[in-house]
């Protein structure tokens, strides 16, 4: 009797001692998470905070919203320093729509090839397709820049739409490829066999399956299109550049003082869509980010 | 993708698709390939035809630019020189640091010109991508980890990793340049007086927490889909053969997750290499944080050609990392983007 109750006691203590662990671990698990939630996010609240202060405030340093106002839009937008924050976002977006739409037309083809077909060089040409969306940017500028300057085309848009195509176009296709590869394409065959033709089976069933893959993608190859810089910032003119180079360009009414807070309105306006569609669209993204894996 | 699990994956002619049909060996089948080919060859034409003239073109043009001399004005007799070809001379201007010299011979470039900087900005160039890579896949590693577990509010962790990646690279170095604004907030949380901006080592630890911040969460979410391919079964089995949590993470999850992690290190190395946003617009390229894209930038309007040539040094160097990872340290991008989905049917 004193053996079994002993027993009982030792197997409580041991379960206690578990219990107790898993706490702690649980615990640790959730200081880790709170960390990384101030790491991500504090910088960011920061620059919306910011936006909405006072030019005077620039650098209160309190953390919740003080000497709240809508100023820093308005200089944002204003144009008489020479910044033109306005048409830039607009170019952004004309320039991101055009790249995207022509990436992904061009690349849906080859996704599918890449995806369905068996053919000779297929590694081969995904390899080719993997080390250009690496390719570094400066390798591209330098005779752009000749070629463009000869031929007159320096701050036109084609100028920068046609370099962007050059690492949006790989990206688009590897992600499409493994989005593809991942569908259940025997539901193709199995319409067939119901009596559909190729085409109406290509229409009722796949298309309406890979939307989502496309429509993920698309987001990919806009957020990459508008986040470029680098050739934006030798290609483009006052008139075409995008926001990237409008942001990082900006000026105040003296030359001598950073005007921040404007520049954080500005930034709060140029993030603030894109990090709606990424929360939004967040477990397609995420699949589609580690599928292609690129940035 | 169960195959990525095993050391070795299985191998199948990668159709990926659904074999629903396999017809009998022998003719048929090669006669499907070759039909499949010619299909293979429209539909990746379009592709191949656009990146061969928005890449291919501009390197061949770049290597030959890089062979010729730059026309301009000489800088001592005032007269113009035409160009014409220039042998390997655009190519010692930066590995020799060797320049031109007003009576045409070549001389060692004076400290200043951007000939001299070649080194400095190698050296920078791989400091960052070094440091940079090995914070971002400790930390994303960390990360990944965290995010694996079940606890309440993952989802929310989850979202949050992707605010800074979200965010354009332009506008993050406008907001460090902020936080690490003299009276920025930077400065007031550790109580610090530095100028962030103002000497060699606070602006290179300005430029690497930047990109820290911005590119740790693609490291944590591309390990973290490594990390979710491997079986709960495995653990538990470990468990109940009683091996210790650093075991199961040294001799399951590390061996399990490597091909996961070694893309993820490739992607963020090769992109580190050719880093240019964060440092031009956080530094200028001042206090020694000019990178090698930096570099072929600032050279552009000063000679075509010289650019020209430092970019293809630039694009050999990336290529050469590149091989070394996919031949040396295992990292094999294609295999896994081909077997990234079998499995997952």
């Amino acid at each position: 009797m004193t053996a079994a109750t002993e027993l009982r006691a030792r197997q409580d203590r041991g379960r206690k001692v578990a219990q107790n662990r898993e706490k702690w671990a649980q615990g640790r698990t959730y200081i880790s998470a709170v960390v990384i939630l101030i790491w991500c996010l504090a910088p960011a609240y920061w620059m919306v905070v910011t936006a909405f202060r006072d030019v005077g405030f620039t650098y209160d340093t309190s953390v919740l919203p003080t000497h709240v106002t809508l100023d820093n839009f308005r200089t944002a937008f204003d144009t008489s320093f020479g910044n033109h924050f306005g048409q830039a976002l607009l170019n952004s977006l004309f320039i991101g729509a055009v790249v995207t739409i022509v990436s992904l037309l061009i690349g849906v083809f080859a996704a599918y090839a890449l995806a369905r077909l068996n053919f000779r060089f297929k590694y081969l040409v995904l390899g080719f397709i993997l080390g250009a969306s690496m390719f570094p940017g400066v390798a591209l500028i330098t005779p752009l820049f000749q070629l463009f300057t000869t031929i007159g085309w320096m701050g036109t848009y084609q100028a920068l739409i046609i370099p962007n195509i050059s690492f949006v176009l790989p990206l688009t296709v590897y992600t499409m490829t493994s989005f593809f590869r991942e569908m259940p394409w025997e539901l193709e065959e199995s319409a067939r066999v119901d009596g559909c033709t190729q085409g109406q089976a290509f229409r009722k069933v796949i298309m309406p399956l890979a939307a989502p893959a496309i429509f993920t993608t698309a987001i990919l190859a806009f957020i990459s299109s508008w986040n470029e810089f680098l050739i934006a910032s030798q290609l483009s003119s006052d008139k075409t550049q995008p926001v990237t180079v409008a942001i990082a360009s900006f000026a105040g009414a003296q030359p001598n003082q950073i005007p921040y807070t404007a520049i954080m309105a500005a930034g709060t306006i140029v993030t603030i869509p894109l990090v709606v569609l990424v929360l939004v669209f967040q477990r397609k993204i995420v699949a589609g980010l580690t599928a292609g894996a690129v940035k | 993708m169960a195959t990525e699990l095993g050391p070795t994956p299985v191998k199948e002619p990668a159709s990926g698709g659904a074999p629903v049909h396999h017809p009998p060996k022998g003719v048929g089948e090669d006669n499907a390939i070759k039909s499949q080919g010619k299909w293979a060859a429209w539909l990746l034409a379009p592709t191949i035809i656009a990146l061969g003239i928005v890449i291919v073109y501009p390197i061949i043009s770049a290597i030959i630019m890089s062979f010729q001399k730059d026309a301009g004005l000489d800088p001592v007799t005032g007269l113009f020189t035409a160009g014409g070809p220039a042998g390997f001379s655009n190519y010692a201007n930066w590995i020799f640091q060797q320049c031109a010299a007003p009576a045409g011979e070549t001389v060692a470039c004076p400290p200043g010109t951007l000939g001299a900087q070649f080194w400095s900005a190698t050296g920078t160039t791989f400091f960052f991508t070094i440091v940079t890579v090995t914070l971002e896949t400790v930390l994303g590693f960390w990360m990944a980890v965290i995010m694996a577990r079940a606890f309440k509010g993952r989802s929310l962790v989850r979202a949050a990793v992707l605010v800074p990646w979200a965010i354009p690279t332009a506008v993050t170095a406008k907001l460090w340049l902020f936080i690490f604004a003299f009276e920025g907030i930077g400065n007031k949380l550790f109580n610090t007086t530095i100028l962030w901006t103002g000497s060699e080592w606070p602006a290179r630890w300005a430029v690497i927490i930047a990109d820290v911040w911005k590119t740790t969460p693609f490291m944590a979410l591309l390990i973290l889909a490594g990390l979710q391919m491997i079986p709960a079964e495995v653990y538990e089995a470990a468990k109940v053969d009683g091996a210790s949590a650093w075991q199961r993470f040294r001799m399951i999850t590390l061996p399990l997750v490597k091909p996961a992690l070694m893309v993820a290190i490739l992607f963020r190395t090769l992109d580190a290499l050719r880093m240019f946003d964060l440092p031009y617009i956080l530094t200028g390229g001042a206090n020694n944080t000019t990178t090698l894209s930096i570099l072929v930038i600032n050279q552009i309007r000063q000679g075509f050609n010289a650019a020209a040539a430092l970019s293809t040094i630039t694009f050999i160097i990336i290529f050469l990392v590149a091989f070394i990872f996919v031949r040396f340290l295992g990292a094999n991008v294609v295999e896994q983007q081909t077997g990234a989905a079998k499995g997952k049917k």
